[in-house]
């Protein structure tokens, strides 16, 4: 069972690291399947409302990336901040934050994160240590330095989850934020989440070093190509990276290699890859059903992994609904939230 | 015939400066290169060299003298088979200096700084400041001295704030206006950044979202367009897009606008651009107590704080309050002399044409109300509207260029509200609608003077 996954892993993705990542326990695969199906099963659901149009702008879908942040997470503790770009439904919901606040903002309504003021881009959680959700590629990586670099001045040590993608990754204040974060040893782990196509151009196409793990080489700053689409490896990198970053030694960038199934956003026809290209990932090497799998294997019933299953069902529905019946924000809310 | 050595200009902006040391005597023999003596500005200690060759023949300036003015001879140098009887035939000084001066970057600046010890502020402003209570004593101090007071004094009080930027620490500033802060800080609180703009930008708009206090300087603002994307879409948005849960107290501050005789690329006024965003404030001060009593408030300030200065400016002195913690309310303006005729509304280093031209003005019997606008968003509009109402004319003076400028704002700010009382159009007096030229009479032209702003006065004023 294990082989032929494997197999494809490495014909899909250019090279990962060899070797097994470690086992998980069973508690930790029911989590992981858990968390990743609720991102799944959302992403789903606000494609639909979108669909109907209940969710206006820009909606970009996670799904096919939730290995990622569910095993990114499963390597933090409480504290440790975490920052993405535009598709950040995906981060949220793995930190903790309510499906319901996020469906309706994502509705733009008053029981939002952001009062129904930020929309699908812009979402944050002080309480949740989740700083955005930002719509301006790249500039997340300058920002979640700055978070690192407030944990620094404290002298926590806590550390900055700081996302972006394989497009992100060729800004310039990556960059620069590189040299500041390993210049003054910054605790601030950076995943590039490379699912091979930044909106419509593949990374062969806009990347002159397609191996972004190399992207700190420069700065000294040590990487790691992970197979993004298994959790435990994700977990894995993830615990050694937050090692290094609490050890004091600065950054870390871990390559996710990934793969998103929906198009870049809604409104994506996505003529720049095949139909069989995006079967062909979603057959061998879908993240969800790797855990589903193992667990099966390890006997679990398929009882329990239906309760799972309608438990998230239950949740997601819960928010699509609250999301379509909260109220808009009120009028008087344009005015509000510009000074403090 | 005997060379004479000048008191050298060290910056385009340098007027004057102390002669600290001679590193050569009288009777030294000098090769080219050598240095002869070190000079000290407010902003740096350098070391002059020769560039003849010779003994050095008379020293004129005495070491320890203080505010030797730029191209004032230093010394005079006499070339093989000179001597001493020869020195009389060095130029007369005055005709050197006066041929020096036209030269002189420093000294071809078309509104010359007011001389040492004089207020930034002329005499004859009028109007108490109002913040401050009477018979507060008063220290003189130039605005360089009173910014880093400020950032020292709110440092002290609150360990969440702290200063980042190109040359901040070690090298004391580049314009020496964070001088000393590394000395009692430290470098974790007064950090060097590499020249990214772009990225240390976004490093302090991420740490000011954890609710640290950064003060992010620019070395200019012509720089902070580099960064200009993490300053409105990261910092002055956040707010608003978290629906209020997530903000950031940021100062970003630097010099804005001309310098001198430094061309299109470092001499542009940014005011009209950070005033127009919602979720930023925007200060930009004119008097040394304003400087230092409205940085304390930007640093305090909940929301990211745009905080203009002028290099022209730095080495200007005036009175500061000496009281344990002055700080001026963001949003105010002041008026700092009043009059009947004319309202003329300006700030930063507009202000210095302004009350040029209404000392001007009130020798032809015109008596201008100057405004100081002091904060430029949230822009004071009822201080100058009832001052308007009042005078039924209104002059706005900035450096910046006119289209879609702070006066153009302020112009529709005073149809909208006292329309009713306006005796004459609003006259926008501004800088040319031209890149900054590098040519000291182009330069000079292109930025706005006490002589337009008379003109424009008077021309409200049907005179």
């Amino acid at each position: 069972m294990a082989a032929p996954k494997k197999a494809a892993a490495s014909t899909a993705q250019d090279k990962t690291d060899g070797g097994s990542p470690p086992e998980f326990t069973r508690e930790q695969e029911l989590k992981a399947l858990r968390d990743m199906l609720l991102i799944r099963r959302f992403e789903e659901k606000a494609g639909q409302l979108y669909g109907m149009g209940a969710i206006g702008g820009f909606c970009h879908l996670y799904i096919g990336q939730e290995a990622v942040v569910v095993g990114m997470q499963m390597a933090l503790k409480p504290g440790d901040q975490v920052i993405t770009g535009y598709r950040d439904h995906g981060h949220m919901l793995a930190t903790g934050m309510e499906a319901n606040g996020v469906m309706a903002e994502l509705t733009g309504r008053r029981g939002g994160y952001s009062k129904g003021k930020g929309g699908s881009m812009h979402m944050f959680s002080k309480e949740k240590h989740f700083y955005g959700g930002h719509g301006i590629v790249g500039a997340q990586v300058s920002l979640g330095t700055g978070l690192a670099f407030a944990n620094h001045y404290r002298s926590n040590d806590n550390v900055s989850v700081t996302y972006f993608g394989d497009g992100a990754a060729n800004q310039g204040q990556v960059y620069e934020s590189f040299n500041m974060a390993e210049l003054w040893k910054l605790p601030v782990i950076y995943v590039i989440e490379n699912n091979r196509y930044a909106m419509g151009t593949s990374v062969s196409r806009a990347s002159a070093q397609q191996d972004f793990s190399k992207r700190g080489a420069s700065f000294n700053i040590p990487g790691q190509q992970v197979d993004g689409m298994d959790v435990r490896a994700v977990k894995a990198a993830g615990d050694e990276a937050a090692a290094w970053c609490r050890a004091g030694k600065g950054p870390f960038i871990l390559e996710m290699q990934t793969y998103r199934y929906r198009g870049h956003s809604m409104s994506d026809p996505a003529k720049y890859r095949t139909r069989e290209e995006v079967e062909k990932v979603r057959h061998d090497q879908d993240p969800i059903e790797q855990v589903r799998n193992r667990l099966l294997a390890a006997k679990v019933s398929e009882q329990d992994l239906k309760a799972i299953d309608a438990e998230v069902r239950e949740i997601v529905n819960a928010s699509a609904d609250f999301a379509q019946h909260d109220p808009e924000p009120d009028a008087a809310e344009l005015w509000t939230d510009i000074y403090r | 015939m005997p060379i004479q050595v000048l008191m050298p200009a060290l910056s385009p902006t340098m007027e004057k400066g102390n002669l600290s040391k001679w590193l050569k005597k009288e009777g030294e023999t000098i090769k080219s290169g050598d240095v002869i003596a070190e000079i000290e500005t407010d902003k740096a200690t350098m070391e002059v060299e020769a560039t003849d060759e010779g003994t050095l023949g008379k020293i004129l300036i005495p070491e320890g003298t203080a505010d030797v003015a730029v191209n004032t001879p230093i010394a005079t140098i006499l070339a093989d088979g000179e001597s001493a009887a020869d020195l009389a035939k060095a130029p007369a000084p005055a005709q050197q200096q006066k041929a020096a001066e036209s030269a002189a970057p420093a000294a071809a600046k078309a509104e010359a700084p007011a001389p040492k010890a004089a207020p930034s502020a002329p005499q004859a402003v009028a109007e108490p400041d109002p913040e401050v209570p009477a018979g507060t004593e008063m220290v003189t101090q130039t605005i360089r001295e009173a910014l880093r007071d400020a950032m020292a004094e709110e440092m002290r009080r609150d360990a969440d704030v702290f200063v980042m930027g190109e040359e901040v620490a070690e090298y004391q500033g580049a314009y020496k206006v964070t001088q000393g802060l590394l000395q009692e800080f430290g470098a974790k609180r007064v950090i060097d950044t590499p020249i990214t703009e772009h990225g240390f930008a976004g490093i302090g708009v991420g740490a000011a979202m954890t609710g640290l206090k950064p003060i992010v300087e620019f070395m200019t603002f012509n720089f902070a367009m580099q960064a200009i994307d993490q300053i409105i879409n990261s910092a002055a948005k956040t707010l608003y897009m978290s629906g209020g849960q997530m903000g950031c107290s940021i100062v970003f501050r630097g010099p804005n606008g001309a310098a001198a005789r430094v061309a299109a690329q470092h001499s542009q006024d940014y005011s009209s651009w950070y005033s127009n965003v919602p979720g930023l404030k925007v200060v930009a001060p004119f008097s040394a107590a304003d400087y230092k009593g409205l940085l304390k408030a930007a640093i305090r300030d909940p929301n990211p704080v745009i905080f203009l200065e002028n290099e022209m400016l730095y080495g200007h002195t005036g009175e500061v309050p000496k009281l344990d913690d002055f700080v001026i309310p963001i949003g105010k303006a002041r008026i700092v002399r009043s009059g009947s005729h004319v309202t003329i509304i300006s700030w930063s280093n507009g202000m210095s044409y302004a009350l040029k031209a209404a000392d001007e003005l009130a020798k032809d019997g015109i008596e201008a109300e100057v405004i100081d606008l002091r904060t430029l968003r949230p822009m004071d509009t009822e201080t100058i509207v009832n001052s308007v109402k009042k005078t039924g004319r209104a002059v706005t003076v900035e450096e910046g260029w006119a289209q879609s400028g702070v006066g153009a704002e302020i112009a529709a700010r005073i149809m909208e509200h006292a329309f009713d009382y306006l005796d004459a159009p609003v006259a926008r007096v501004s800088g040319k609608d031209v890149p900054m030229p590098y040519a000291a009479n182009l330069e000079k032209l292109a930025l706005p003077s006490a002589a337009e702003v008379v003109e424009a006065a008077k021309a409200v004023c049907y005179r």
